[in-house]
C-alpha cells in the first residue's frame, strides 16, 4: 500500500515538530511561572499583602474635664449618627438625600455640607450626615433602609459640657476639621470622628486631651469591606485633667453678672490656682456638637458684646484708678512719699497750660496716701506720679506683671500695653513727656491691661509681695516656696490700708459694698475709666450722669479686692465694659461673689466629713479618671482662635 | 478504484469483542485524566471556602457524566465516527446557527442553546466535530492531493463557516482555537510550510482590517493586555491580579483553603477561566509546575496512541483532538501568566463548567477510541455501509 506508507512517513515527522512546539512552549510556560513565582515572588506577596490588609485608625476618646472638687466639665456621651457613603448610593446620592430628609429633615446648609464634602471626599469615604439621631429617627432610618442605599447610623461620641454657659470660656469647646486643619496639622486624620479643640483649655491641651489614635489592620476584600480583623493597637484615650475652678463658683459669677458684658476672675494668692473665671456674655458650648448654621454663628460674632471673647484675658483695658495701686507703691518703694505725707487736691493740676482735672469737681483737699486710695484722687496720683517718674512707676508695675501674660493656660491671653520711654518713641517717634506720666499715675493714657492681670497684682500685692501667676490647674503646692518680689512688707501694709479704707471706711468709693460674713471682710480698689475725651464745653457744663450715656460710650467699671481682709486668701477682679462707675457697678458685683465665696468656703468646712456631694458624677464614669498634670504650651496667637465649624 | 477497499481483505473482518476493546484500552491514559480532574476538585473545594457545594460537587456529577461518555465512545467502532462525520459536523453547524438566532445570552455573549434538559454550548461540539470532518476529508486525500492548493479549499470552508459564526457570537477564544486546530490539521498532513508562511504573511498584513471588526470589549483586552499598567483600576485590573496571585504563591504557595487573593475575590472568575492562579496561589510554583506536567504527559500520550493507529483518519481525529486539548492548557495558562490577551478559554478539566467537561471526555474517548482500534485498517474510500 505505497499510498498509505508514504503519507504515515510525513504525519510522523510533521507530528515529532509539532510536538516539539509544544514542549517548547511548555517550557516557556515554565519558565514565566518561574519568573512570576520565585524571582518576582517577593513583589508579588507584597502587593498581595496590600490588596488584603488595611489600616482603620481607631479614635481614642477625648480626655475628660473635672474641676477641683472632680465635678464633670466635659464629658463624652454616646450617640448615634447618620452616615453616608457616596459609591454605595447606586449612584443617586441626591435621591438618597431627597428620601433621608422625608425622614429626618435636614436644613439647607446642612445639605449643602454634605453635598460639598461628598464631592471633596474620595466616594469610599463616610460623610456626616446628622448627628444625635433620637430614638424614633433611628427607627425610621433602619425601617426604610432598603431605600437608603448608602446610609448607615454609627455610634459616635458627642462631647458634652453639663456646664453649659457657665464654664464657656475656660473649658471652651471642640468642632470638627476643616481642610485647613488638615493642612496645618498632619497628625489629624480625616475621619467623621476627629474633632479638635477651638477655644478654652479644649484648645490649650489639645494634645493631651486627644490621645493617641490607635488602628486595626484588617483583611478586606477586593471591594474594601472588612472581612476580619488581624491585629489591633488600642488607642490611648486623651489624659483627664482636673482644673482648679470650682464650677459652682463659675455658676454664682455668671448669675452676679446679670447682664453685663465683662468679665470676672477669682484667684487664690498663694497658690495661683484660679477658682472662678467667667467672661458675659456667654454662650452654650454644646451648640457646636451639631452643624452650626451662618446664622448663629455670625450672631455670636456681630455681637457688640462679644460673646466669644473671653474678656478675663484678652479683653485688653486702661486699667483706670487700678493702677493706683502700683503708683503707691512705686511712691513708697521711691522714697518719694512718707504713709502721712499730704498732698493738696484743689480739683485741677496745670502742666504748663494744659489743666488736669479730679474727679471730683471741687477737689479732697489736702489728704496723705490712704486718704487718696480711699477717694481715688486723681490729683494726688497725677502729682505723685510727677515726682516719682515714668521709669520707676514702670519698673514697679512690670513687677506686678503689667505688660507681660500672665501665662495663664489660655491661648487667648492678650499682654496689655505696658508704655515705656522707648516704646513710645519707637510706636510714635515722640519723647515721653511729662503729661505721659501724668496720665499713666491714674491708670490712663497709653496703658492697657488684661482683667487677669489686674487680679494678678493684686494677689501678688495681697499675698506679701511673692511673685504668684494664675494658673487653671490645680495644683499641690500650698505656694510657701514662691519667689519674693523684694517689696518692702510695710509699703504692702500701707497700700492695703488704703485699700482697706476704699471699702471699709466712711467715704470710701465702695463703702456701699463693705461686707461682714461671719467677721470676714474685704479690701479694693474701684475704677472707672473714660473711653471717650471729655471736652472743656462739657466740663464747664456739668457732666452727664453715666446711665444718660448711650452704651458704647459709657466708662469701663472695674473692682479689684482681696478677702478676708485680715488674713487675705483670695484676689478678685470684676471688669464691666461699659458699666458706668467701678463702685457703682463693679464693686457690688464683686462684693456679692466673695460673700458667696466666703459662705460657700465656710459651709465645704462644714461638709468637710461628708464628701457624698462629689460622688454622683464619678457615678456617671466608667472608668477612674486618670488625672495627668498637662504641661501648658502657649500658642503665640494675639487674638482668639479663630473657630471653624463643619 | 483498485486501491479502494475491496471485499476479499480482512479489513472487513475486523471486528474486536467487547472484552478485546477493554483490555486494548489504555488505562494510564484515563489514570492521568483523573489525577488532573482530582487537582480541579481540590480547587474547586477552596475556591467555595473549603466546602464541596456548590461547586465542586456538581463538577463531581459531570465528570462521572464524563466518564460515561467517554467509555462509551472508547468502546464503539471508530468507523462510525467515521462514517458519521459529516453528518455530525452538519448538526453541530446547525446548533451554532441556532445559537446566534435563538440562543440563550450569558456572560454578554450568546453561546449557549437551551434545549430544556440540558444547556448545550455549540461551538464547543463544534471543537470535535471540526476535527472529525477534517480527519474524514484528508483520510481520503493522497499526499499530492494534499500539495495541490485547490485541495484545500473545502478543508479551509469547512472551518471558516462554524469560526464565522462563532465569531458572531462573539467568541474570540473559541473561534481562534478552531483554526489554529485547523492550521494543525494541515501542517500534519503534510501542507508544504511555505503555504503556512504566506498565509501567516498576508494574515499580518490583515490585522488592522480585523482589528476594524473587533467588538470594543475585544479591542481594550487586546490593548490592556499590551499594557495593563495604564489602567490598574479598570480592564488591567484583572491582568494585575492574576499575575499577583501567582507570583504571590511563591515555591510552595501559601497552603491548602489560605489563598488571599481568591478568598477575598481579588480574582474574577476564580472558578473558571482563572481556577489556575488559585492552584498557583496555594500550591505554589511546585502545583502549578506539577499541573504543567500532567498536561503534558496527557498530550504525549495523545499523540502517541495517535500515531500508533494504522488509518489515518484515526490519527488525524487523535492528533487533532490532542492539539485541541493542547490550545485549551496553552491558552488558559499564558493567559493568566499574562503572556496573552484575555480571552474566554477555561483550564481544560479543571474549570468549572459542564459543557466543556463533557467535550473533552467525548475528545478523550474519541481518542482512547483510536487506541483500541489502532490495528484497524481503512482503506482510503472510507467506510461504506456494506463495510460495517
Amino acid at each position: 500500500m505505497p499510498w498509505q506508507s508514504d503519507g504515515v512517513r510525513k504525519i510522523k515527522k510533521r507530528t515529532y515538530m509539532l510536538a516539539a512546539g509544544m514542549l517548547l512552549f511548555s517550557f516557556i510556560l515554565f519558565g514565566r511561572m518561574f519568573y512570576l513565582q520565585v524571582l518576582d515572588a517577593e513583589k508579588y506577596k507584597m502587593l498581595a499583602e496590600k490588596n488584603r490588609i488595611g489600616i482603620r485608625q481607631i479614635i481614642p476618646e477625648r480626655g475628660l474635664i473635672f474641676d477641683r472638687n472632680e465635678q464633670l466639665l466635659a464629658q463624652n456621651r454616646k450617640t448615634f449618627r447618620a452616615i453616608i457613603t457616596a459609591e454605595d448610593t447606586q449612584g443617586n446620592v441626591q435621591k438618597v438625600l431627597e428620601k433621608f430628609q422625608q425622614l429626618v429633615p435636614l436644613e439647607d446648609f446642612e445639605l449643602e455640607r454634605i453635598v460639598k464634602e461628598i464631592k471633596r471626599k474620595k466616594s469610599f469615604v463616610p460623610v456626616r450626615v446628622k448627628e444625635d439621631l433620637t430614638f424614633e429617627q433611628m427607627s425610621a432610618i433602619q425601617l426604610n433602609i432598603p431605600q437608603l442605599p448608602g446610609i448607615a447610623i454609627e455610634e459616635s461620641l458627642m462631647r458634652i459640657y453639663p456646664e453649659k454657659e457657665n464654664t464657656a470660656h475656660v473649658v471652651g469647646y471642640v468642632s470638627f476639621l476643616t481642610e485647613a486643619d488638615l493642612k496645618k496639622n498632619e497628625r489629624l486624620h480625616n475621619l467623621p470622628d476627629v474633632r479638635v479643640g477651638r477655644m478654652g483649655l479644649e484648645n490649650s491641651f489639645e494634645v493631651d486631651l486627644a490621645g493617641v489614635a490607635g488602628s486595626k489592620k484588617m483583611e478586606i476584600n477586593s471591594i474594601g469591606r472588612e472581612v476580619r480583623e488581624l491585629e489591633r493597637q488600642e488607642p490611648i484615650s486623651g489624659n483627664d485633667i482636673l482644673l482648679s475652678i470650682d464650677k459652682r463658683l463659675q455658676k454664682i459669677a455668671i448669675e452676679a453678672m446679670k447682664d453685663e458684658a465683662g468679665s470676672a476672675v477669682l484667684m487664690d494668692i498663694h497658690t495661683g490656682e484660679i477658682l472662678l473665671l467667667v467672661s458675659t456674655p456667654s454662650f452654650d458650648t454644646n451648640i457646636f456638637n451639631g452643624p452650626v448654621s451662618h446664622k448663629v454663628w455670625s450672631q455670636l460674632n456681630s455681637n457688640e458684646r462679644h460673646p466669644m471673647l473671653n474678656k478675663a484675658v484678652a479683653g485688653a483695658y486702661s486699667p483706670g484708678s487700678v493702677f493706683k495701686i502700683v503708683v503707691a507703691l512705686a511712691g513708697l518703694e521711691a522714697g518719694v512719699i512718707k504713709l502721712d505725707t499730704k498732698i493738696d487736691c484743689e480739683g485741677r493740676l496745670y502742666v504748663g497750660s494744659h489743666p488736669f482735672h479730679c474727679w471730683k469737681k471741687g477737689g479732697h483737699g489736702p489728704m496723705n496716701l490712704i486718704e487718696a486710695l480711699q477717694h481715688s484722687c486723681d490729683i494726688y496720683f497725677y502729682e505723685l506720679a510727677r515726682q516719682v517718674g515714668v521709669d520707676k512707676i514702670i519698673e514697679v508695675a512690670s513687677r506686678l506683671g503689667f505688660g507681660q501674660k500672665t501665662g495663664i493656660e489660655l491661648n487667648a491671653e492678650r499682654t496689655g500695653l505696658l508704655p515705656t520711654r522707648e516704646w513710645k518713641y519707637a510706636r510714635y517717634n515722640d519723647a515721653w513727656r511729662l503729661g505721659d506720666t501724668m496720665n499713666l499715675g491714674i491708670g490712663q493714657g497709653f496703658l492697657l491691661s488684661t482683667p487677669i492681670q489686674m487680679v494678678q497684682m493684686m494677689a501678688r500685692v495681697a499675698n506679701g509681695g511673692y511673685e504668684v501667676s494664675p494658673t487653671l490647674l490645680k495644683t499641690d503646692e500650698n505656694g510657701e516656696d514662691k519667689k519674693s518680689l523684694r517689696f518692702s512688707p510695710s509699703h504692702l501694709k500701707h497700700v492695703m490700708r488704703g485699700l482697706d479704707a476704699v471699702v471699709n471706711k466712711y467715704g470710701g468709693t465702695a463703702y456701699h459694698t463693705r461686707l461682714d460674713v461671719n467677721g470676714q471682710k474685704m479690701a479694693g480698689k474701684t475704677a472707672s475709666t473714660q473711653i471717650r475725651h471729655i471736652s472743656l464745653a462739657e466740663r464747664e457744663e456739668g457732666l452727664k450722669q453715666q446711665h444718660e450715656l448711650a452704651w458704647r460710650d459709657r466708662d469701663h467699671a472695674f473692682f479689684v479686692a482681696y478677702a478676708p481682709l485680715d488674713k487675705p486668701r483670695y484676689a478678685l477682679v470684676v471688669a464691666v465694659e461699659h458699666g458706668g462707675g467701678g463702685g457703682s457697678v463693679a464693686a457690688p458685683i464683686a462684693s456679692n461673689i466673695i460673700r458667696q465665696v466666703l459662705l460657700l468656703e465656710q459651709e465645704d468646712k462644714k461638709n468637710a466629713h461628708l464628701k457624698t456631694q462629689f460622688s454622683i458624677s464619678k457615678l456617671d464614669l466608667k472608668k477612674k479618671p486618670k488625672f495627668v498634670k498637662p504641661i501648658y504650651q502657649p500658642v503665640d496667637v494675639e487674638d482668639e482662635v479663630e473657630p471653624v465649624f463643619r | 478504484m483498485s486501491l479502494f477497499l475491496d471485499k476479499n481483505n480482512y479489513f472487513k473482518d475486523f471486528d474486536l469483542s467487547f472484552k478485546d476493546r477493554l483490555l486494548n484500552m489504555s488505562w494510564s491514559f484515563l489514570f492521568f485524566i483523573l489525577l488532573v480532574v482530582s487537582i480541579g476538585i481540590l480547587l474547586l473545594y477552596s475556591v467555595s471556602g473549603g466546602s464541596f457545594s456548590p461547586l465542586a460537587e456538581r463538577q463531581i456529577m459531570r465528570f462521572l457524566m464524563g466518564c460515561s461518555v467517554f467509555f462509551f465512545i472508547s468502546l464503539s467502532d471508530l468507523r462510525i465516527w467515521m462514517k458519521y462525520a459529516y453528518v455530525l459536523y452538519a448538526i453541530s453547524l446547525l446548533m451554532l446557527l441556532a445559537v446566534d438566532i435563538f440562543g440563550h445570552v450569558g456572560m454578554g455573549a450568546q453561546r449557549w442553546l437551551n434545549l430544556g434538559f440540558i444547556r448545550i454550548q455549540p461551538s464547543e461540539l463544534m471543537k470535535i466535530t471540526l476535527v472529525m470532518a477534517l480527519a474524514r476529508y484528508f483520510h481520503a486525500s493522497s499526499d499530492e492531493d494534499v500539495e495541490k492548493t485547490t485541495h484545500l479549499i473545502i478543508p479551509s470552508i469547512l472551518m471558516a463557516l462554524p469560526v464565522g459564526l462563532i465569531l458572531l457570537q462573539p467568541d474570540l477564544g473559541t473561534a481562534l482555537m478552531l483554526v489554529f486546530v485547523t492550521v494543525a490539521i494541515f501542517w500534519i498532513v503534510g501542507v508544504q510550510w511555505w503555504k503556512f508562511a504566506l498565509v501567516g504573511l498576508g494574515g499580518l498584513i490583515c490585522i488592522p482590517v480585523a482589528w476594524h471588526f473587533l467588538h470594543d470589549y475585544q479591542k481594550k483586552r487586546v490593548l490592556t493586555f499590551l499594557n495593563p499598567e495604564t489602567d490598574p483600576l479598570g480592564q488591567g485590573y484583572h491582568i494585575m491580579q492574576s499575575k499577583i496571585t501567582l507570583g504571590s504563591g511563591g515555591v510552595f504557595g501559601k497552603g491548602f483553603l489560605e489563598g488571599t487573593q481568591s478568598h477575598l475575590n481579588f480574582i474574577p472568575e476564580k472558578h473558571t477561566d482563572f481556577i489556575f492562579t488559585v492552584l498557583s496561589e496555594e500550591f505554589g510554583l511546585v502545583g502549578a509546575a506539577f499541573l504543567l506536567l500532567l498536561y503534558m504527559i496527557i498530550i504525549f500520550y495523545g499523540i502517541r496512541m495517535s500515531l500508533k493507529s494504522c488509518n489515518f483518519f484515526g490519527k488525524i481525529l487523535g492528533i487533532g483532538l490532542t492539539v485541541n486539548f493542547s490550545l485549551y492548557v496553552f491558552i488558559n495558562i499564558a493567559m493568566v501568566m499574562g503572556l496573552m490577551p484575555v480571552v474566554g478559554i477555561p483550564l481544560p478539566l479543571v474549570s468549572y463548567g459542564g459543557s466543556a467537561m463533557l467535550v473533552l471526555m467525548a475528545g478523550f474517548g474519541l481518542i482512547e477510541c483510536v487506541h483500541v482500534n489502532e490495528e484497524m485498517v481503512i482503506g482510503r474510500l472510507g467506510v461504506d455501509k456494506d463495510e460495517l
